[in-house]
């Protein structure tokens, strides 16, 4: 398991490469620059910029540079927060007045005072809690519906669960969002339609610093129309490896020693079926991660959404590979988590 | 178990056990015809498709036209629905969904987007499919080095958060294409794409960033089929990789692959829907759902009726190929009815 961990890791960190140059090679070939504008600036101010961003260099020793900033903690003595150059996504302190620094994303060219790092630490943790949430809300609906179903098959509890499923693979968070806001911003007035409840500083650095109602008002309809699609997602797969696990002759064993129903089907029958539910956890969070996007749009939550897509328009390098790179090691770490947990959960799989 | 309880009613009804052979196309039409939502989900479609083909004939009036004094009217039956519009909307029985805030016809431009939206439906499955089942069929069939490199590549792709290459990728095809010189490569594709209204970067940016499933999903299949008797057979008779290849494997794995594809056709749709609505999708005026919720989404607070009527467009077509492909499925392959 260990060797299976180690090897995973390093192919994980190819992959990383791979994903970041293509990236690096895709935006750089698209024509226009960071500094094109509706008037145009001056040459010498152009020329001026791209010597201070290092982008009159040959693209080799960018990438090399920009890869040697992320990948390499560095020691440094500047506090945490006060230079731009130096702004590190991960700062241990390990001295009175030196820190180890990791992850250094770069400076933003579309701001003069914010790196990539600032915009991470305050629009990661609103997609963050909002992808939480929906997730959240995604198990706590999901499962319970795909035992009824699947305990009840055929009935009219079935037919209820599936037609939820059906209903929320069918409706995209596009169709939903709009809707939702129609019917409980608009013409009800019960919640809030766009915005989101909690601004910076955030606790641990990604929780709401106070959790009210007024902060679950603003979360509930994103939530939910991010949820539902996945809860549809977990239930079908619940119901159908219930189903599956029912028939299974340990099951028989178990009901013919005479165990209670309620004993077999939450002792015997729920533990295995959910192992498969377990490892569509990995797919369902690269969802719900690129699916916190749109939500983002349509309700208006100041998270990563708007930033990636304006970055792009704007030529914003560094803010386009950082967003990137870190969704893309946000997903292989789940895939890989997900992996170790399924060799947890049925010990017939082994790993080597 | 569904084609015993079959045989069992036969023979209750007091015919013959024995029936007679049927092929297995046959037999998924008739398992598909009794599925009534599937059934549904297939006149819809069929109706979309003839709505999206016919669009200059039944839509009311061109998408594009613009009445600029007829801006964000709404006819009377709409404002009995949306009653909070009353105060200010002004009322024109000229256009049966209302007006877009242009003075576009709303139903016109619904009608027309179903072209967007089924191109989508149809196309994009098939890139999926063909880049997809090539490249697993090489690999699968190959297998070792060859298989290893591959499907490295394979691992590669997965890696990427697939809507934030899109999107990359779809500004990359705009500004590439954008203001090429004449005569050359570039300025072919974007007269090309501007000619669909902006399609074909839809169908490429979608076509290379949804075909690794399909890639997967076809290896794992070549290699079952592969070690089967009847490939040795065709192998000892001196049968060359192409003719293995498309006499003997594909035909017999095709099945489930297009089951599946057609499972993702709501995800194509939707991905379309997002990319129009993020400005990124069809060249304006052409109408996409997608855009159309955008344009509605602005002006929800004050004309609701712009944005839910192409939401509910959307909703409907998804629903119709969610409801048909879970039948084919369960047409084609009953052992897996209910799951996935």
């Amino acid at each position: 398991m260990g060797r299976y961990i180690v090897r995973r890791l390093l192919w994980m960190l190819v992959v990383l490469f791979a994903v970041s140059a293509i990236t690096f090679l895709l935006m750089h070939t698209v024509p226009g620059g960071p500094f094109d504008r509706e008037k145009a600036l001056p040459p010498e101010i152009i020329d001026n910029l791209n010597k201070r961003y290092h982008l009159d260099q040959p693209l080799v020793v960018q990438y090399a540079s920009y890869v040697y900033d992320v990948l390499i903690p560095k020691f440094s003595s500047i506090v945490p927060g006060l230079s731009l150059q130096d702004d590190a996504l991960i700062n241990i302190r390990v001295g009175d007045h030196l820190w180890l620094k990791w992850m250094n994303f770069g400076p933003s060219y579309a701001s003069r005072t914010r790196t990539v790092n600032d915009i991470f630490r305050q629009q990661l943790p609103v997609s963050g809690q909002l992808g939480l949430m929906a997730i959240t809300f995604a198990i706590l609906l999901g499962i319970p519906l795909g035992i009824l179903s699947a305990l009840k098959q055929n009935t009219l509890w079935d037919y209820l669960g599936m037609s939820v499923a059906i209903f929320g693979v069918s409706v995209p968070v596009i169709v939903l969002g709009p809707i939702l806001v129609w019917i409980f911003g608009v013409s009800l007035k019960w919640l809030p339609p766009t915005g989101w409840g909690a601004k910076p500083p955030y606790l641990l650095g990604f929780l709401p610093s106070s959790i009210g109602p007024e902060y679950f008002k603003y979360a509930v309809m994103p939530v939910v129309a991010l949820g539902l699609v996945n809860s549809a997602v977990i239930a079908r797969l619940t119901r159908a490896s219930l189903l599956q696990v029912i028939r299974e002759d340990y099951i028989r064993t178990a009901r013919a020693k005479g165990l209670a129903e309620r004993t077999v089907i939450t002792r015997h029958a729920l533990k295995n079926s959910l192992i498969p539910v377990a490892t569509i956890l990995g797919p369902l969070f690269a969802a719900l991660v690129t699916g916190t996007f749109v939500a983002e749009l349509i309700f208006g939550i100041p998270g990563m959404g708007r930033y990636f897509v304006t970055s792009i328009t704007n030529r914003d390098y560094p803010v386009i590979m950082g967003t990137i790179l870190l969704y893309a090691m946000l997903l292989v770490m789940a895939n890989l988590l997900v992996d170790i947990m399924y060799a947890f959960l049925d010990p017939r799989i082994r790993y080597t | 178990m569904s084609v015993q309880t079959e045989m069992l009613k036969v023979g209750a009804g007091g015919q013959p056990l024995t029936r007679k052979r049927e092929s297995l196309w046959a037999d998924a039409w008739r398992r598909l015809m009794r599925n009534k939502a599937a059934v549904m989900g297939g006149v819809i479609v069929i109706l979309l498709i003839l709505a999206a083909l016919l669009a200059p004939f039944i839509a009311p009036k061109p998408f594009a036209e613009q009445v600029l004094v007829d801006n964000n009217k709404v006819p009377d039956w709409v404002l009995a629905v949306f009653s909070n519009m009353k105060p200010y909307a002004q009322i024109s029985n000229d256009y049966f969904l209302g007006a877009d805030y242009v003075g576009r016809d709303l139903l016109s431009r619904i009608i027309f987007g179903a072209r967007i939206s089924l191109s989508v439906a149809f196309i994009g499955p098939i890139i999926s499919l063909l880049i997809g089942v090539v490249f697993g069929s090489v690999s699968g069939y190959f297998g070792g080095r060859v298989d290893n490199l591959m499907m490295r590549v394979v691992d590669v792709l997965y890696a990427f958060p697939t809507l934030l290459f899109i999107i990359l990728l779809m500004a990359f095809f705009r500004s590439t294409f954008a203001k090429p010189d004449p005569g050359s490569f570039a300025y072919g594709m974007s007269q090309l794409d501007s000619r669909m209204g902006g399609m074909l970067f839809i169908f490429m940016g979608i076509g290379l960033t949804a075909w690794e499933t399909m890639a997967r999903l076809t290896r794992g299949q070549v290699l079952s089929v592969r070690e089967k008797e009847y490939i040795e057979a065709a192998r000892t008779i001196g049968a060359g990789h192409g003719r293995i290849m498309f006499r003997h494997i594909l035909p017999n794995i095709v099945g489930p692959l297009v089951v599946n594809e057609t499972l993702t056709i709501p995800a194509y749709i939707s991905f379309e829907a997002f990319l129009s609505f993020i400005g990124l999708g069809v060249n304006p005026p052409t109408p996409s759902w997608g855009a159309m919720i955008s344009d509605g989404s602005r002006v929800i607070r004050t004309y609701p009726n712009q944005a839910v009527f192409p939401a509910l467009a959307l909703a409907i077509t998804m629903f119709a190929f969610n409801f048909l492909g879970d039948g084919l499925r369960d047409a084609l392959d009953p052992r897996l009815r209910g799951t996935q």
